[in-house]
């Protein structure tokens, strides 16, 4: 065959092109979704309740993921560093996924119940107040900012209609479920409980008056790595 | 295979399209330069993130990203298209002037709209694809139009074969629109709002993202930047392409296997370990494509290479072929999951990264603009063709101290995290190996402030050639390989 032909023909050149790049694309990803071994078989995992969910977006508008990855690879110093290798399953409900590719901080993926919150509100008002070496940006502006979230159903029913298992139950009581996570006496934890198991319930940023942003942060950061119960995961069986 | 030359019934060009694809790109350039330098300043030294929420690292790095990629790159790659598609067509951009216009003001437009989001905190989080639903389907909209321009003056053009420097602009603007399409696919939270939720999740999230980001690489920064190469390279050095059947073999094979190589970087991940192992395989194939058109651009100064002495434009050219095949063979070499276990999440990718960017990318892209701005404004040569000079030292300079810096911070903090005492221990806490890139940060930071230097003589030397000024300076002498002495022994 001549090469001539794609030279003298512009439709044919690009309905070729199309066909070229697109095989590799095809092979990789479609296979994904119907292999049923691709996202491990796990215990635990749950879609995130509203506060953390905010939280989560919160972390997505600051760019986090430009410094810190959510991914702990099967290696030994990373196991001893950071926690059992994160499983496909941990972020089935991540949209987007937070892998990461950069790690100018340490890994996240398993910071949840590490520090404590007083820690963690320190750490994010002035890095440099509790590690003096660091270079992370001070993000004392999240505890002045009142978290907005009139439109947490919103939210819920988007990620609903996506796919998520959010039940109509969860979405009615969003917004009592994230006053409730927000403060250990205020609303319902054990509703909120029942819909979020292991949802840690607190005054995040040591503020009981006010739902701010970093109350959401903090809330986000305090479960993850948390939800799988690794007692009961067989590595064997979820071989790929 | 020689780009066709002027033929005697002169075709009216649209040439302004072009002139202001060349301004935007040199303004978008400097910016993006500018904030990548201040970014990595910040890394050194966080005082710089001046507590504010606008100017946090994280806001600003896709600000950077996005301003070096797609508004100085994309610009180039518009305007650079435009002005090639048209010449070796021997036909005037098709859709008329009104259309090209509205395509310059529409991409300006996505740039704006995503580069303010940044800053306000409106991002999908998605590395290289971070602009919200709304500016995604603006920029849809912006980029078929550009298909239909760019493809309607293949359709309609005078000459019987479509020049190579046309297939690779072809599969960048195809490819480019596939990936777009197929990564951004989101459900917005409310019509009025600006947030949205990706519709893929964790693991197919990751590979789509990936396909996505390294073919970005692939055919925005790649392929595209071929049809660059194959164009203004031959014209500079006024020498024929080296090999047509090379061009021919390396095209389909480069756009074939690079749509593989996303999975690299993914590994030791969550992603199953097939999709990781295909993804190796091809990236290491990859290399062999890649130095196809290296090959076919440093060969195509044969009997020409005497030129690099007195041509700058054209150092600036050749070099950057260089670097494309010093990083495409990097790469390669990354892609191998041993050797990536230790590089990835560290600064060697940053570097490698730079030394496309920045030796590739942006080098082709000053060699073209040095071409084009003369010929453009209609003067006989550049204001100063000693500048050029001190441009090309000083950003070469630059580069060389922002990658050597980035290979030795790389290694050096892959090292320290697997590193073991004599007792089995980690030897050393996370916060130890910070501390230990703060000199490699201030060297990059510095690399950068040299490469932005290089740019503004560059603005200088075009704001100059513009207002129709030559430089009174010393002429670089012309002497031709075969008129020199031979050299005594």
């Amino acid at each position: 065959m001549k090469h001539e032909i794609f030279e003298k023909n512009a439709i044919l050149l690009m309905v070729a092109v199309l066909v070229t790049v697109s095989i590799g694309g095809l092979v990789q990803i479609v296979p994904l979704y119907t292999m049923e071994q691709t996202i491990e078989k796990v215990e635990g995992m749950r879609p995130y309740s509203p506060l953390e969910l905010m939280g989560r977006n919160i972390y997505l508008r600051e760019g986090c993921y430009t410094c810190h990855s959510q991914m702990i690879r099967p290696l030994r110093d990373e196991h001893e560093r950071y926690g059992h290798y994160s499983l496909a399953a941990e972020s089935m409900y991540d949209r987007p996924f937070l892998w990461g590719s950069k790690r100018t901080g340490p890994d996240l993926a398993r910071v949840g119940g590490k520090y404590s919150n007083t820690w963690h509100v320190a750490h994010l008002v002035n890095p440099r107040s509790v590690v003096p070496e660091s270079v992370m940006p001070p993000y004392a502006f999240l505890r002045k900012k009142e978290l907005a979230f009139e439109d947490i159903q919103d939210h819920l029913r988007t990620l609903e209609l996506l796919g998520d298992p959010y039940t109509a139950d969860m979405v009615t009581n969003a917004k009592d479920d994230l006053v409730s996570q927000s403060n250990e006496d205020l609303g319902d934890p054990e509703a909120l409980l029942g819909r979020y198991p292991k949802a840690k319930v607190g005054d995040f940023d040591g503020d009981p008056k006010r739902i701010t942003e970093l109350d959401a942060l903090i809330a986000y950061l305090q479960m993850l790595g948390t939800l799988v119960d690794f007692t009961t995961f067989k590595p064997d069986v979820n071989a790929r | 295979m020689t780009a066709p030359t002027a033929s005697p019934e002169r075709v009216a060009y649209n040439e302004e399209i072009v002139k202001k694809f060349v301004i935007a790109a040199t303004f978008f350039g400097v910016v993006g330069f500018i904030a990548g330098t201040f970014i990595a300043f910040q890394l050194a030294f966080p005082i710089l993130n001046l507590g504010l929420e606008w100017t946090t690292f994280g806001r600003l790095r896709p600000v950077h990203t996005s301003a070096v990629v797609f508004a100085f790159g994309g610009n180039i790659m518009l305007g650079t298209s435009f002005y090639v598609v048209q010449r070796t067509c021997r036909q005037t951009l098709f859709g008329g002037p009104t259309f090209a216009n509205l395509i310059f003001w529409g991409y300006q437009l996505v740039i704006v709209l995503a580069a303010t989001g940044y800053i306000l905190g409106i991002t999908q989080s998605k590395e290289y694809a971070e602009p919200e639903w709304y500016v995604d389907l603006l920029l849809t909209v912006v980029w078929v139009m550009y298909l239909i321009a760019f493809a309607g003056t293949l359709m309609t053009r005078r000459e019987s074969h479509i020049y190579v420097a046309n297939w690779f602009y072809l599969a960048f603007i195809l490819t480019i629109a596939v990936l777009h399409l197929g990564n951004n696919v989101a459900v917005p939270v409310s019509w009025t709002g600006t947030k949205s939720y990706i519709a893929m999740t964790g693991v197919q999230d990751a590979m789509t993202q990936w396909w996505y980001g390294h073919n970005a690489v692939g055919f925005f920064l790649t392929a595209g930047f071929l049809g660059l190469m194959y164009y203004f390279i031959p014209k500079q050095a006024e020498r024929p392409v080296y090999s047509y059947r090379l061009s021919v073999i390396h095209y389909w094979s480069l756009i074939f296997l690079y749509i593989w190589a996303g999975p690299h970087h993914l590994y030791y991940t969550a992603l199953p370990d097939w999709t990781q192992t295909l993804g190796m395989a091809f990236s290491v194939m990859l290399w062999m494509p890649s130095w196809g058109g290296m090959i076919n651009g440093l060969m195509t100064l044969s009997g020409a290479w005497h030129k690099l002495r007195t041509d700058p434009v054209l150092r600036f050219l050749v070099t950057s072929v260089a670097f494309y095949g010093m990083s495409t063979f990097e790469g390669p070499a990354m892609s191998i999951k041993a050797v990536n276990s230790l590089s990835h999440y560290t600064d060697w990718t940053i570097g490698h990264v730079h030394s496309g960017a920045l030796g590739w990318v942006a080098f082709v892209s000053f060699g073209a603009l040095y071409f084009l701005v003369p010929k453009l404004w209609n003067r006989e040569r550049l204001y100063s063709l000693r500048m050029v000079t001190w441009h090309f030292w000083i950003a070469t300079i630059g580069i060389v101290l922002y990658i050597t810096s980035m290979w030795i911070s790389g290694i050096m903090q892959g090292l320290m995290w697997r590193a073991y005492d004599e007792y089995g221990f980690l030897q050393y806490s996370f916060i130890e190996t910070v501390e230990a890139m703060k000199p490699y940060y201030i060297i990059r930071a510095t690399g950068g402030l040299l490469f932005v230097a290089g740019a503004l003589i560059m603005v200088y030397n075009f704001i100059k050639t513009a207002n129709g000024e030559l430089r009174n300076e010393l002429a670089f002498e012309d002497v031709p390989e075969t008129a020199q002495e031979p050299a005594k022994v």
